[in-house]
């Protein structure tokens, strides 16, 4: 076990390496001079000179690189050329809000995922399948910023349930103190006695948290499907039923718990996968979190922001993936083996 | 001598494919696929006798009219042009992206592929090497990186997706390479003389089109839905371009008032996705039942 870990481990290393690596050379040899750029078609030569050498790019390519990787490696990444902050800071200040809406999005995926992927194995060529499945495939088919904006058409517009965006009514002023809006809508409860910064929280994070969520929910949901069909199949069930177990037992007790071995590795996946994939729902919903940001600095052309941004959420995205690939050979001892 | 090396068949002969064609006729929901793969295929060829309008041309006093009215079926958007004009010649261009992104992706990973297959050994670690740190970045996020490096605009969209999708491709080939590459036919072929580049290419490579079509025809559905989203961010097509994403982001404002300038152009891209994802599943069960998830 200790084996497969580390050689995981001795893995990530030139994975990152290459991570950092290509996204340094995919900014430096861009078609255009990031100063131009940056700083529009006006500027003289004086100011492209000196932002040049601010960003070091009148130093020699190999010299920039080695110098970059160094800075990386110290959780250095550059300063946003838009506002002058830290990148790491700006990050960091966002990260919570864009983990929160990815667990929320991950929880609805897989609870419901589960469940219909389930009922239509039980079920199998039933309608309850036909049209989970139908769901399934229609849920991958379609445009998440499309389906966000349908959803506020219906339940903001229309039936005046929701809000649009952002992540707590602006007129409850308050301090966040663990930055997940949830858990600080709890605190304030027991605080203040009033439950109302809880249901905003919660009433902001319902529509973002659908149309995040779908994706995975129908891959979870076919996942889950497919998985227990084979598990049914499988001898020990027949003998479980053989024996007399009630079919309910034989699902829930002794199948489920075998099928939902590839679809924890599919929830971690997706899970990683929300964290980037959030910049079209961050944007519809203004929500502030790491998409939006990177949506922003694209939009603004702030290249060391943008760097950073990919690196940031590129490393979370190997990172989740090892856990997943760790737990998956926890929970699977199988597959260490190979 | 040579008759007798022909009788070792490659596995794809012509009969393999009568047979899936054969399979696929019966697959209700792939066959749904193809009608209406066919059908955005017809309206996108003939888009200027389907069209009722001119997509671009604008007609003020028209502004946001709601379907069915003075002869507008779809409606019209925020400048008065004609919407299912709009979605007809919108159709075109998805197709067209969809196609050019994934030929693009099928290029550089068939040749990457094929060759991390057929020679293995340092030129496959490498290249495994490059596809895995490619596959590190989340796809959306590469993409979106890809176009806001090149500029944004409808051919970078394509190049960028083309790209991104590319280590799929390169991994599918590669795996149906090294499966192909001790057959023997190819040992047959090479025990003949035939030189690298013809048994890459003449003998190897038509073998891996079974995994590869799948691959692919679910490819170009995900290309829509990636040069939608691109676009809807303003780094795919530009205005006045009748591209659906970009339809829909340039009427998000109007959602109060008139449903239909965002809901319509959506439902587009939604049922020509399904078109290419219900043909790609069911090409997956005839041509490669290992694939089945």
């Amino acid at each position: 076990m200790l084996k497969f870990i580390l050689k995981r481990l001795g893995l990530l290393i030139p994975t990152l390496l290459g991570v950092v690596t290509l996204v340094f050379f995919m900014i430096a040899l861009a078609p255009g001079d990031p100063a131009r750029i940056m700083l529009g078609e006006r500027a003289n030569a004086e100011q492209l000179a000196q932002l040049r050498s601010e960003l070091g790019l009148d130093q020699p390519l190999s010299k920039q690189y080695l110098l970059y990787l160094g800075r990386v490696i110290r959780g250095d990444l550059g300063k946003s050329i838009v506002t002058q902050q830290k990148i790491t800071d700006e990050l960091t200040d966002r990260l919570l809000a864009t983990i929160e809406l990815a667990i929320t999005s991950t929880i609805f995926a897989s609870i419901l995922g589960i469940v219909l992927g389930v009922a239509a194995a039980r079920k199998r060529n039933s309608w309850v399948d036909y049209s989970t499945m139908t769901g399934a495939l229609v849920g991958v088919s379609m445009p998440v910023f499309w389906l966000a904006l349908v959803l506020i058409m219906i339940f903001s517009v229309g039936l005046d349930l929701l809000p649009t965006g952002g992540r707590m009514n602006v007129r409850l002023y308050f301090i966040p103190i663990t930055n997940f809006y949830l858990i600080d809508g709890i605190i304030m409860w027991f605080r203040e006695g009033k439950a109302d910064y809880f249901v905003s929280a919660l009433k902001h994070l319902i529509l973002p948290t659908i149309a995040l969520g779908t994706i995975p929910l129908a891959i979870i949901a076919r996942t889950t499907r497919s998985s227990m069909l084979e598990v049914l199949k499988q001898d020990y069930v027949k003998t479980a039923r053989a024996a007399g177990v009630p079919e309910r037992k034989v699902v829930f007790r002794y199948a489920l718990r075998n099928a939902l071995l590839p679809v924890i590795t599919v929830i971690g996946i997706q899970f990683g996968l929300l964290l980037s994939g959030a910049i079209l729902t961050e944007t519809i919903f203004a929500w502030p979190g790491i998409g939006k940001w990177i949506y922003h600095s694209i939009s603004a052309r702030d290249f060391p922001a943008v760097q950073g941004g990919i690196l940031f959420i590129s490393f979370f995205f190997v990172m989740i993936n090892l856990i997943v690939d760790l737990l998956y050979s926890v929970i699977n001892p199988r597959i260490r083996l190979k | 001598m040579s008759d007798n090396i022909k009788e070792i068949a490659p596995p794809a002969e012509p009969g393999f494919w009568k047979e899936s064609w054969y399979q696929l006729t019966r697959n209700r929901a792939a066959m749904a696929g193809l009608i209406i793969i066919a059908f955005f295929a017809l309206i996108a060829i003939f888009a200027p006798l389907a069209a009722p309008e001119d997509p671009l041309e604008q007609t003020i006093s028209a502004r946001l009219t709601a379907p069915f009215t003075d002869g507008y079926i779809l409606g019209t958007d925020d400048l008065g042009r004609d919407l299912l004009s709009r979605i007809i010649y919108g159709g075109r261009i998805s197709l067209i992206i969809g196609v050019v992104s994934v030929g693009i992706s099928l290029t550089l990973g068939g040749v990457l592929g094929l060759a991390a297959g057929y020679f293995g050994g340092w030129v496959d670690r490498i290249i495994m090497r490059v596809i895995d740190i490619m596959l590190a970045f989340p796809y959306i996020l590469l993409t979106i990186v890809i176009v806001a490096i090149l500029g944004p605009s409808l051919t970078n969209a394509m190049v960028a997706i083309g790209i991104s999708q590319m280590p799929r491709y390169a991994r599918v080939i590669r795996a149906s390479v090294l499966s192909e590459r001790e057959q023997d036919y190819v040992l047959a072929e090479r025990s003949l003389g035939t030189g690298n580049l013809e048994l890459m290419f003449r003998t190897i490579l038509p073998n891996t089109l079974a995994p590869t079509i799948v691959q692919a025809t679910l490819g170009v559905g995900e290309a829509i839905l990636s040069s939608a989203g691109l676009s809807f961010l303003g780094l795919g097509a530009q205005p006045p371009t009748p591209e659906w994403g970009l339809m829909i982001a340039s009427s998000k404002q109007f959602i109060t008032s008139a449903w239909w300038v965002v809901t319509l152009p959506g439902l587009a891209i939604l049922l020509a996705v399904l078109g290419f994802n219900l043909l790609g599943d069911g090409l997956r069960d005839i041509l490669d039942p290992r694939l089945r998830d």
